[in-house]
């Protein structure tokens, strides 16, 4: 594979934390189906959706390669920068207080409890419940680690290295699982979703600004200035959301 | 048709999000790159300066 440079170290990093987190998610899903109705329903919707998953990866990946290079990067970089800064908005508002936390315990709480309701699953075959809810939850957290993957991996012609990244993540939050049997609860979600969001942000802008035409001073030692910029700004973001809300009013007009 | 149009919201609604207006500014700020670039100006700075401004525009929204 060769050595790793910068950037390959963060596209490792980012989709490692990506997909961990969406991964941890899916579990939860398929965790509560599983445990309260079917786990043999439940893994065929996980089947069924890693399939589902590899024909849309199968389907846009090469699609993605052949772009030009500048083109690749204004486009990768501009669907990362809204896509990033969708989650950095969230992790900002959540570690500031406006948001809810994401609590993995009352997720699957709530799933479970969603699953006794919908009826008896003792039924002969396929429970059809448990099928379509693990289906469900596996297709939509896959697909944000599948773009995260693609496009991340397009960009810097390291698309195996990305995926391999991915399977890293999803095979520790898999074995955790296992050896918890409960929703992982205690991994620190949050602050990872506040940190891949700060990274979707920073490669977006590098790769956006340089898709458009514009030079970076330093070339990719950019990203060392680019990363931690994005960082501080958000953490300066929280500090101002958690002042008093007469002090949020006044500070947020004058802005 | 109607599967079309479901697709494509579909899509909209994973990239977007709730927060069209943060997606209009990237876009408007990656042209605002590409031309300064394209008359031979420095257009590094456009897009970090526009990333905080849109992130604390879309926060001052979803505070309020």
């Amino acid at each position: 594979m060769g050595g790793l440079s910068g950037a390959d170290l963060g596209l490792a990093l980012s989709v490692f934390f990506a997909c961990a987190v969406e991964a941890i998610e899916a579990l939860t899903i398929v965790l509560a189906v599983g445990v309260t109705r079917s786990w043999s329903s439940a893994l065929y919707g996980v089947g069924a959706a890693v399939v589902a998953l590899a024909v849309v990866v199968a389907a846009l990946g090469p699609a993605l390669t052949s772009l030009p290079i500048d083109t690749l990067r204004l486009v990768v970089g501009g669907l990362l920068l809204v896509f990033g800064l969708q989650w950095l908005r969230k992790a900002v508002l959540r570690a500031a207080g406006l948001k809810a936390l994401h609590d993995e315990a009352q997720a699957f709480a709530a799933e479970a409890a969603a699953a006794r309701a919908a009826g008896s699953g003792a039924r002969p075959g396929i429970d059809g419940y448990s099928f379509a809810i693990a289906f469900k939850g596996v297709l939509l957290e896959g697909l944000e680690v599948a773009f995260i993957v693609l496009t991340f991996g397009a960009n810097q012609h390291r698309v195996g290295l990305a995926a391999l990244a991915a399977a890293a993540a999803i095979a520790v939050v898999i074995a955790a699982g296992v050896a918890a049997r409960a929703p992982l609860a205690r991994v620190p979600e949050n602050a990872m979703k506040f940190a891949v969001g700060a990274m979707l942000t920073s490669f977006g802008t590098f790769w956006g600004a340089e898709g458009a035409g514009a030079s970076w001073p330093g070339g990719d030692a950019a990203l060392l200035v680019i990363i931690p910029g994005v960082v501080l700004a958000s953490i300066a973001m929280v500090l101002w959301l958690r002042r008093p809300p007469s002090h949020v009013s006044t500070r947020g007009e004058a802005a | 048709m109607n599967g079309l149009i479901k697709a494509a919201l579909a899509v909209w609604d994973f990239v977007v999000g709730d927060d069209w207006v943060t997606a209009i500014g990237v876009v408007v700020a990656l042209g605002l790159t590409a031309l300064i670039a394209a008359a031979g100006g420095a257009a590094w700075w456009v897009m970090p300066a526009a990333v905080i401004a849109l992130l604390a525009l879309s926060l001052r929204r979803a505070a309020r």
